[in-house]
């Protein structure tokens, strides 16, 4: 029905399957959309934030698929700065993942505000001081960016091609890419550091701040380096999950274990750092705040030192030393649970720097607060995500994203 | 964001917030327009007919 | 000459209360919540999201009898000035919603600026910043006995103590009018200051030696207000918020409660007297 449009020379599944996912999926959406309403509507308190809990669930899913999105700027700077040649074979790829995280983080962020009629304040009104005026701008930039990105893609499908001004548009936009590839690059820099110097810059809360360099706290690099670390182990994570959906090889072998044994470099030193920076606060920056380390994980139902654990030796050490060894990137078995862990671990650190943050009392009369997020907080989650399959399901169906596929499945 | 608002003070951190901002929306600006006019004078040009890339 | 010229130029509100004499009573609340039209729900039973710009907490010693022994604290805005004029609050508002003010040492906020981030309740660990979850709505009779010189928060934004600026702009206001430019300390009262009726809370100018705050606190400017009165003590000195409110209380305990310390700390050596 629809041959005409699937690049030549792949096979995709019948036109029925693919309406038949998009239906369910787009079911979820719409549960999204209406919550979404609901909240727009009638204002915030459709969700179970309190006056303790001012950023949850949301900022955290923010956190979360900006540093899973990382992989678009990692793997860019990695093709187009650096070199590495083989990337242009997953390039496609985690650009397109980037741009699923970062449109979706654009959206939730449009949600979130108490007053989103007056959410151009933050550009008009900016306060050039404020962590999240940095997010606000270098993320809406980057956005854009990463839409430049994604455009020759679409543009090369196959009857959008053959239009010679899109042609030569798409052309043209790849001649060019290194230089979109790099300001991309600067940009991520910047809101991905400045996202963890959202928390680490909150003096009045000993759990989130850390000491720094000038005016950016140590998260400031923890968190643009973990992005870097463990962005491209989300592009694996879903190459890996495509590839098993379609029943298909999609990406050389030699180019996964190029991008995993980056990944696995970055991670390593990230955890280093991190391990050191952990440390130093358990050991200086708390007691001078007259916290011991102890007192962040305990007197709650939650919030144990198992978290910090499963963190940084669980989901940290361990994926990381699997994407080191030759022989751990080359047993898929064993890469896949490295990358699942990976992805795990950037999500538990991004929701510990949100959560556990409002969850800790400061002053000592005060107690911990734990929350549970409503449905409307839940299904306007999990929009996004439906969007993204979505998005993942047209776009590998029409778009030449894996200029290796042909090959494989000769 | 602009220096007619009232908030806004000629400092080093406005001066350099809002440097790196234009710096990297001219670089943007610049590569966009760039790619548009080359692809006009390409497909004026006859570039790119029916061709596949 | 000069500096005594410029040290009447800044102002710094900030107040001294009484823990040996507040009983508890709650009015500094309900003047507070009177005074700046602070929206309220028809259900007050969960506390996490209802708006309480001043709030009473109950302290214990956690001892029994007959050593147990309980203090109540009200809690406004510390109105901080950090490092500078940095609050915690202050210095994270992507949109330039919150103000410190050097001239008076009051925190603002602008609520038609806000749009609601909700990041300063994030870094205010004293919990004084609210959102307005809900569209404020008060009964069709009492909107009559509304403040006209406070503005009505809407739904979505945050609102807080403002050590009632109004009074400030008014009094400013008759003081110009009379050809002066200093205001007497009786003329700027909070309402909860005024409200107490144990006289637990004094209120002025930091900054000016005749005023009973001064008197009390003794703050040391250059040691970011540290109190000089070893009574004396500000929530969480240690986080370097450099809060404005200082707490004064004979035992020891309730000091202690004001801040964090290690378990093998110790607290008098810590306390710098």
């Amino acid at each position: 029905m629809d041959s005409a449009l699937i690049p030549e020379g792949v096979k995709r599944c019948s036109f029925g399957k693919f309406a038949i996912g998009i239906i369910i999926f787009g079911g979820v959406l719409l549960w999204g959309v209406y919550a979404m309403l609901l909240i727009w509507l009638k204002g915030l308190n459709q969700t179970n934030m309190n006056d303790y809990y001012g950023f949850a669930l949301w900022i955290w899913a923010d956190l979360g698929v900006i540093a899973l999105g990382g992989g678009a700027f990692f793997t860019g700077l990695l093709r187009y700065v650096i070199g590495k040649d083989e990337l242009k074979n997953i390039i496609n790829y985690a650009v397109l993942i980037g741009f699923i995280c970062y449109s979706s983080a654009l959206l939730i962020l449009a949600i979130d505000v108490g007053q989103p009629l007056r959410s151009w304040f933050i550009f008009w009104h900016a306060n050039v001081h404020s962590m999240l005026t940095e997010v606000a701008f270098c993320l809406s930039c980057y956005f854009a960016v990463l839409t430049i990105e994604y455009i020759p893609l679409i543009l090369e499908n196959r009857q959008i091609n053959k239009v010679p001004f899109f042609h030569n548009l798409a052309h043209n936009m790849h001649e060019v890419m290194a230089i979109f590839a790099a300001t991309g690059a600067f940009l991520s820099f910047f809101h991905q550091g400045s996202l963890g110097g959202v928390a680490g810059v909150l003096y009045g809360r000993p759990f989130a701040f850390r000491e720094g360099i000038f005016i950016w706290p140590w998260t400031f690099f923890l968190f643009t380096w973990s992005a870097a670390a463990y962005g491209p182990c989300f592009t694996l994570f879903i190459t890996r999950l495509t590839e098993k959906i379609s029943g298909k090889k999609l990406v050389k072998q030699n180019v996964i274990d190029l991008l995993a044994k980056i990944s696995g470099w970055t991670m390593g030193t990230y955890l280093i750092a991190k391990i050191i920076d952990t440390w130093y606060w358990a050991s200086v920056s708390a007691p001078a705040r007259g916290f011991n380390l102890i007192d962040f994980y305990s007197n709650n139902p939650f919030y144990g030192i198992w978290i910090l654990i499963a963190e940084i030796v669980v989901c940290g050490i361990i994926p990381a030393l699997i994407l080191l060894t030759p022989k751990g990137r080359n047993n898929s078995t064993l890469l896949f649970t490295a990358v699942s862990l990976a992805c795990i671990g950037v999500l538990l650190n991004r929701w510990v720097m949100v959560l556990q943050v409002m969850a800790m009392p400061v002053m000592t009369f005060d107690n911990w607060v734990m929350y549970i997020p409503s449905w409307q907080e839940v299904a306007t989650t999990i929009l996004p995500v439906a969007y993204g399959i979505i998005l993942v399901m047209i776009s590998f169906r029409y778009l030449p994203i894996f200029p290796q596929e042909r090959e494989l499945n000769s | 964001m602009f220096p007619f608002s009232f908030e806004w003070i000629w400092d080093l951190s406005h001066m350099i917030f809002m440097g790196g901002l234009v710096y990297a929306l001219t670089i943007i600006g610049i590569g966009m327009t760039y790619c548009i006019l080359k692809t006009v004078v390409d497909t004026m040009h006859g570039k790119g007919g029916g061709q596949q890339h | 000459m000069k500096e005594e010229g410029k040290h009447k130029k800044a102002k710094k509100y900030g107040m001294v209360i009484n823990l040996d004499e507040c009983t508890g009573c709650g009015a500094c609340m309900v003047a507070c919540m009177a005074e700046n039209n602070v929206p309220f729900k028809e259900d007050e039973s969960n506390k996490l999201d209802s708006i309480t710009w001043m709030r009473v907490y109950k302290l214990t010693n956690g001892k029994s009898y007959p050593e147990a022994d309980i203090c109540y604290l009200p809690r406004p805005c510390m109105h901080c000035e950090g490092h500078n004029g940095h609050s915690p609050c202050v210095s994270v508002c992507p949109a330039t919603a919150t103000d410190y003010n050097h001239d008076t040492g009051i925190v603002s906020q602008i609520y038609t600026r806000c749009f609601g981030c909700r990041y300063c309740m994030g870094a205010c660990p004293y919990h004084a910043r609210y959102f307005n979850w809900w569209d404020p709505v008060w009964p069709e009779e009492s909107t009559k006995y509304l403040s006209p010189n406070v503005s009505p928060r809407m739904r979505g934004i945050v609102e807080k103590c403002s050590f009632c600026f109004h009074r400030y702009q008014l009094a400013m206001d008759k003081a110009y009018l009379e050809g002066r430019t200093v205001l007497e300390e009786n003329e700027y009262q909070t309402s909860c200051t005024q409200a107490c009726p144990a006289g637990a809370i004094t209120f002025g100018d930091l900054n000016n030696p005749d005023h009973k705050v001064h008197q009390l606190a003794k703050p040391d400017n250059k040691h970011g207000g540290r109190p000089g009165n070893t009574n004396v003590f500000r929530l969480l000195e240690r986080l370097g918020t450099n809060p404005k409110v200082y707490y004064m209380s004979s035992r020891e305990w309730v000091r202690r409660a004001g801040d964090n310390y290690l378990d093998d700390e110790d607290f008098a050596k810590n306390h710098r007297h």
